[in-house]
């Protein structure tokens, strides 16, 4: 038998346990999208909590619950963040086992782990972004009468969720990275399944560079996604001035916003009505 | 002349600097009234407190009779019949010129999407706004920004409205275009509270003019005797120096 060079490996690793990395990468992909999505609901719930403000004129059990659910959810918050998502994984998956009798598959409890490891960061992360929007809007939409909730839901998270986009793809490319740590609780992720081909191929080095570029492709593609949902979200630069009883008549306007320019036919007045 | 607000013995203290020392004062419905003062003489503190978007110590802010200070009444109800328009403008970034004006139409008065929208027009074109509709705040000039402002807080259909140095955030050419606005709103016969240094509209506008210093009122009158025959030396100072000024 000939001497076979590295590519030779690859691609005989490719061609005959293609499938196995493939299902790897599904089972990653899918632990890493729930968990994030998950994660990242978790995060506006506890920020959304945490902002509410309290009044003088709020009566005793409002305050009083107010500061028992802030407390659990610092509590939340420096425990998963403070820990291994590795030894959270262990004491999840294994604990609940012994101590309850809760058996969980590995893959519910991959993705109940790295959604609650993701929530704790991402409350963080919206946290700063209610703080970094400007507390004139807070003003305006507390001053027409909106409610804490309204001021969120309509005002401050819109805002706020652009403003932390690049975190939030941030934390899902850990999550597809950092789902390798599941392995200890036997998920069939992409690192499990590289150890298992590694197993029964017996190259070490091929075996992980092939997981290596699945690794970069995931995390390449999700980051170029993320960036064009950004740019979804800025919108469009221009607008259309509409015909107006206090402006001159136009047929043609145009308008410069940015770095496109456009031009729009005015609506005429029966347009308008 | 029956009143929109009356405020009693109103006390607002920031740590341990105490800004409101006892105000007592009040705006009856059609009136115009302009608040004046030296910066930090607690006007735009007072406009706050009104507005309860900062919290008063102690005393009474009535409204139909009612205490707002009080335990468990609906603040956010409260708001919403006092419209607000701020220094800074404060529109919603993310929301076009006409969304900011109907948003708080439909969350907060429950009313329908097109009810919302015509209202919304009536307002916009009242202050020659209603050709940008589908701008973002950020495509605004500011005098453009906080005229789009006074037609969201006018949508709301408030009983009055609170204005907090609504120019003083304007580069001087746009500040015509919002006194402008705001003088025919007077005209109109809305009820008014203005905060502002424009000594002008506070003299040919307004009903009557109350000036602070230090946390009280020193003085509260109509224009012509605050203005031509100031009773109390600190008003005289101030009007000295604003007319210099501006």
């Amino acid at each position: 038998m000939a001497t076979k060079t590295f590519w030779d490996w690859v691609g005989a690793i490719v061609s005959n346990y293609g499938q196995m990395f493939l299902s790897g990468a599904g089972t990653t992909m899918l632990i890493a999208i729930t968990g994030t999505i998950i994660g990242f609901l978790i995060g506006l719930i506890v920020a959304i909590i945490r902002t509410i403000p309290v009044l003088p004129q709020d009566n005793k059990a409002k305050k009083v619950i107010l500061k028992v659910a802030n407390a659990i959810m610092a509590i939340y918050i420096e425990v998963f963040r403070g820990t291994p998502m590795m030894v959270q994984a262990m004491i999840v998956y294994y604990g609940l086992m012994e101590a309850f009798k809760i058996d969980l598959d590995p893959l519910t409890a991959g993705i109940l782990i790295v959604s609650i490891n993701t929530g704790a960061y991402m409350s963080e992360i919206v946290r700063g972004g209610i703080e970094s929007i400007d507390e004139g809007q807070f003003d305006a939409a507390h001053a027409i009468g909106m409610t804490h909730w309204q001021t969120m839901t309509n005002v401050i998270l819109p805002q706020a969720i652009r403003n932390i986009l690049p975190a939030t793809g941030n934390e899902f490319v850990i999550n597809i990275k950092d789902t390798s740590v599941l392995n200890v609780i036997s998920v069939t992720e992409l690192f499990f399944a590289t150890k298992t081909v590694k197993g029964i191929a017996l190259r070490t080095f091929e075996t992980f560079f092939v997981a290596g570029v699945i690794y970069l492709v995931l995390t390449f593609t999700v980051t170029r996604i993320l960036r064009f949902i950004e740019k979804k979200m800025d919108g469009d630069d221009s607008y259309t001035i509409m015909a107006s009883s206090s402006m001159p008549d136009q047929q043609f306007i145009k308008i410069r916003g940015g770095k496109h320019e456009h031009r729009q036919w005015l609506h005429d007045e029966s347009d308008q009505k | 002349m029956s009143e929109v607000v009356k405020i009693k013995n109103l006390h607002k203290s920031f740590g341990k600097n105490e800004i409101l020392k006892g105000i007592d004062f009040s705006v009856n419905y059609g009136e115009v009234v302009c608040l004046i003062g030296s910066s930090g003489s607690g006007k735009s503190t007072l406009l706050r407190c009104i507005n309860m978007l900062e919290h008063a110590d102690k005393g009474e802010i009535l409204f139909h009779g009612e205490n707002v200070l009080e335990k468990g009444y609906d603040v956010t109800k409260y708001r919403a019949k006092l419209g607000m328009v701020f220094q800074q403008f404060n529109l919603f970034d993310n929301k076009t010129v006409l969304d900011n004006c109907t948003v708080g139409q439909i969350k907060v008065l429950k009313k329908n999407k097109e009810e919302a929208r015509q209202i919304a027009m009536k307002y916009l074109e009242k202050v020659g706004m209603d050709a940008y509709i589908n701008a973002k705040p950020r495509q605004l000039s500011g005098g453009q920004k906080q005229r789009v402002a006074i037609a969201r807080a006018l949508s709301m259909e408030p009983e009055a409205l609170l204005f907090d140095e609504p120019t003083s955030a304007l580069d001087p050419e746009m500040v015509g275009e919002v006194m402008k606005v705001m003088k025919d709103l007077a005209d109109s016969g809305l009820t008014m509270l203005v905060v502002t240094h424009e000594m002008s509209f506070a003299r040919d506008v307004s009903n009557r003019v109350v000036f602070m210093d230090k946390g009280v009122i020193v003085e509260d009158d109509i224009p012509a005797n605050i203005f031509n025959n100031p009773k109390n030396e600190r008003t005289r100072e101030f009007l000295k120096r604003a007319i210099e000024k501006y």
